[in-house]
């Protein structure tokens, strides 16, 4: 398989990110206007000079034209696209690739997800209409199969594994605590998380990513027009995509600790971006954490830990805001909020301030100079995934 | 001539103690349990669990299937209970629905056909229930049972001879939509049911060519328990003959299925050459006069039916029973209801939706549940046979209780589950203790109701516990 990347050749020169939280108050058209106003202004620019747009929702509104209707876009590109949680991810994805084959000089990615009017508690995706025979088991139900199969296969016992999942929404809540952006800005303690109510499994509310409604956007152009826009621009690394075959729930040896998707992506990321060490070459990384286990098993796929490790790694704080890599520093899907088709481009606006010295309080401090944005759309053995690596230096 | 060649029944696992009901209304406790569907059971799927076992190695002409309480009116429910079985096309299926005497008519008709030659799989089933406090709740039960009739095999009882009858009198009714049904008092129904129940028996005797002294065992069953326990007393009944009681007492009286269950019950027990008396009291009289024969013992299940109904029971509260049942209306968890299944895809896919019929690659061997075109194996393309996996044993991978998809009893319980021989399926689980799901738990299939939407019941295959001594140990 053929897989060059795109190292290089286009920058992020602009990112706007709204608050995701509880917005009784905006529609997604608020929402939408907000955070494209927000990444022209942080990019210097205007609608007219933007050439073409990539749209990203999963459910808060069909076509282009959700997004034209909402900027009155005088008769320019708009795609609207869909990829479960990695939706946002997916409209930066093509946009780059829009401005890398020479098509526009500037794009913009847009992702929204207005997910608190349905008055129903969780997400809910609409499925084609069947013969009624797909278990209807809940997102967070399908994540927490990953517990006591993990538990299992590595010797954990289900306490120390339920004290890896709280750590996980600890370290999190603690992020979102000093981003004035978050849902969740308040710590939460250990035991408050531990025996908050039961939603699937071993899995408790404390343990599943927020509800929210929000929108997130960014501005790509050529690389080397970077610096005519911004003195601080983030360069495009690797934009990997993988789906996989979906067989996780049909084949009896996949043993639901992994995500083979999540593999195979990162594979194709690191060779496009030149890294051979993730864990100690990486900044910080936004991962896809939905529910406390998920994050767990990425850190093993994603190559931060090695296998049966990450559950120690979590416990030893490696991935804390001060650890040798920061995991989620702005508090991630769980206490950021996971507004479906904004949250892979609100990653990319962390990575943005991070590595831009501009997150204040959530700072890291360290001369690495590129991030990671991972996403996993569907659930184990079932899913999509995305990673984007960005850098504030162009490689030689 | 033709006769029973096989007789099996079905009692679902959940008890509700009579002295659940007692305390909760404040009423006076009368004892044991009576067995309660499941909130994902009725009368379809119990059918389809009675015959599947029955039908493993057997393939009828016909099905009949027969109901005091069907699901659909203006639609068939043999061809559900047809589907569910995985029964070729050119098998055909036939509904006898509303009132207990459809039972015996049936297996007359039934015993009627094989005599002529065609092979009949009768199925019945109950699910019974009254108002709250009412003695159709505390003494119903809910059961199915499958008789298989024909004359080319070699029976365990024969038909000698038969005896009816009938007349027009108000004991109990119910309306067509109504939940439970109306009784006259009791008196009156005892009072033409006692001589309709003698004047049967002794037309069905003499039919037989026998009398009241050769008879070894007595099956009276019918809605009227007052007229049924009185006609058991049988004027010239020899003191050493069997009087049948075990399955009410403890299932419950499970209408027109109860006679089947307590005829299995006998022939559980039944020397070679014992006449059996069969009595169906059901708005008239109904009688049956068979002969076992020296098959009875040797085509026995494994476990009697009377030990296999007392297995693996589980408790049902009675606020969960009345909820189960439609009677105590609770709030819904705030999810989206589930929308009906669509009709064309349905039929698309009706092997693997109505007999969990998976396949497998002609390639590699690999199962594929659902069904799959492409091997996710090998990735051959079109090179599948059919697999039905109904029957096939599992191991649960990893599982989860989960609380926030729509049950119509949450939790919503699942676990994936690995098929003996290859194949897995993420499946609902069902009759289960959420604490009892393990890795490695051995569970079967069952064919459930997932939940109803615009009066569509959405009918699959869930995975409950295995109950075998060797499988549990």
């Amino acid at each position: 398989m053929t897989s060059r990347g795109i190292r290089d050749q286009v920058a992020v020169v602009g990112v706007g990110c709204t608050p995701f939280g509880e917005h009784w108050d905006k529609g997604v058209d608020d929402l939408v206007l907000d955070a494209a106003s927000a990444a022209m202004r942080s990019a210097r620019t205007d609608v007219d000079a933007i050439d073409a747009y990539w749209f990203g929702t999963l459910a808060s509104g069909p076509s282009g034209v959700t997004l034209s209707r909402t900027l009155k876009l005088d008769y320019k590109p708009v795609t609207r696209v869909e990829n479960l949680c990695a939706t946002g991810s997916e409209a930066f994805r093509n946009a780059c690739y829009a401005v890398a084959s020479g098509a526009y000089d500037v794009a913009m990615a847009v992702g929204v997800e207005k997910l608190k009017d349905s008055g129903f508690a969780g997400l809910i995706v609409d499925r084609p209409v069947g013969d009624g025979t797909a278990t209807a088991t809940s997102a967070p139900a399908l994540f927490s199969l990953l517990a006591p199969a993990y538990a299992r296969k590595y010797g954990v016992s289900d306490e120390v594994l339920k004290d890896v999942m709280t750590r996980i929404a600890w370290k999190n809540h603690r992020n979102g605590a000093l981003n004035p952006l978050a849902q969740f800005r308040k710590e939460m303690s250990l035991e408050t998380i531990r025996s908050s109510p039961a939603v699937a499994g071993s899995l408790g509310v404390l343990d599943c990513s927020g509800v929210a409604d929000g929108a997130a956007a960014a501005v790509i152009v050529p690389a080397e027009r970077a610096y005519d826009y911004t003195d601080k621009p983030l360069f495009v690394k690797a934009l990997s995509m993988v789906a996989g075959p979906a067989k996780g729930p049909t084949d009896p040896t996949y043993d639901y600790t992994s995500f083979e998707e999540v593999v195979r992506c990162a594979e194709d990321a690191y060779r496009q971006a030149g890294i051979t060490d993730p864990a100690s070459e990486l900044a910080m990384a936004e991962v896809h954490d939905c529910f406390t286990p998920t994050e767990l098993v990425l850190m093993e796929d994603l190559g931060f830990s090695p296998r049966g490790q990450g559950w120690q790694d979590v416990l030893d704080g490696r991935f804390d805001l001060d650890g040798d890599l920061p995991v989620n520093p702005d508090g991630g899907l769980k206490s950021f909020g996971h507004p479906i088709g904004a949250s892979g481009l609100r990653m990319l606006y962390e990575c943005w301030l991070q590595l831009r010295g501009e997150a204040g309080e959530r700072q890291i401090d360290t001369p690495r100079t590129r991030a990671m944005t991972h996403n996993l759309g569907g659930s184990p053995g079932n899913c999509v995934s995305f990673i984007g690596i960005v850098g504030s230096e162009k490689d030689a | 001539m033709s006769g029973i060649i096989a007789l099996d029944v079905y009692v679902p696992r959940h008890r509700l103690h009579r002295s659940a009901i007692a305390s909760a209304l404040g009423t006076r406790a009368t004892r044991g349990a009576r067995a309660v569907a499941s909130y994902d059971e009725d009368t379809t799927t119990l059918a389809v669990e009675a015959a599947r076992d029955l039908l493993a190695d057997r393939a009828p002409s016909a099905l009949l299937f027969v109901t005091g309480d069907p699901v659909y009116l203006d639609k068939s429910n043999a061809t559900v209970v047809h589907a569910g079985l995985g029964l070729s096309s050119t098998i055909t299926a036939h509904d006898m629905h509303g009132s207990g005497r459809a039972v015996v008519g049936a297996l007359r008709a039934a015993l009627d056909a094989g005599s002529a030659g065609r092979d009949v799989v009768l199925v019945t089933s109950d699910i019974r229930t009254g108002r709250p406090g009412s003695t159709d709740e505390t003494a119903g039960g809910d059961a199915a049972a499958a008789v298989y009739v024909s004359a080319d095999e070699e029976p365990v009882a024969r038909l000698l001879g038969a005896g009816s009858a009938t007349e027009e009198f108000l004991d109990r009714w119910r309306e067509p939509g109504q939940r439970w049904s109306q009784v006259w008092e009791e008196r009156f129904g005892e009072s033409i049911y006692v001589p309709l129940g003698r004047s049967a028996v002794d037309r069905a005797l003499a039919d037989a060519g026998l009398t009241i002294d050769d008879v070894d065992h007595l099956v009276v069953a019918g809605p009227h328990e007052r007229a049924v326990r009185s006609l058991k007393r049988l004027h010239g009944l020899r003191s050493d003959a069997d009087v049948a009681d075990r399955m009410t007492g403890t299932v419950g009286n499970a209408g027109g299925t109860g006679l089947l269950l307590e005829l299995a019950d006998v022939l559980d027990r039944a020397a070679a050459d014992a006449v059996v008396l069969v009595v169906a009291l059901a708005d008239g009289a109904d009688a049956l006069v068979l002969r076992t024969t020296d098959r009875v013992a040797a085509a026995r299940p494994v476990a009697p039916v009377a030990e296999r109904v007392g297995r693996g029971t589980l408790a049902v509260d009675y606020p969960t029973f009345l909820s189960w049942r439609g009677m105590l209306d609770r709030e819904p968890p705030r999810r989206p209801s589930p929308v009906k299944p669509s009709a064309p895809s349905s039929a698309r896919t009706s092997a693997w939706k109505f007999s969990f019929t998976g396949s497998r690659c002609l390639e590699c061997e690999a199962v594929h549940l659902p069904p799959s075109r492409v091997c996710q194996q090998c990735h051959a393309v079109d090179r599948m046979d059919e697999l039905r996996l109904a029957d096939r044993r599992a191991s649960v991978a990893t599982f989860t209780v989960d609380h926030l998809a729509f049950s119509p009893s949450p939790p919503f319980l699942a676990a994936v589950l690995d098929f003996d021989g290859g194949g897995r399926f993420p499946a609902e689980l069902t009759d289960v203790d959420a604490d009892a799901i393990t890795i490695g738990a051995r569970f079967e299939m069952t064919f459930r109701c997932l939940y109803e939407a615009d009066g569509v019941r959405n009918y699959f295959w869930k995975g409950r516990p295995v109950l075998d001594a060797e499988e549990v140990a």
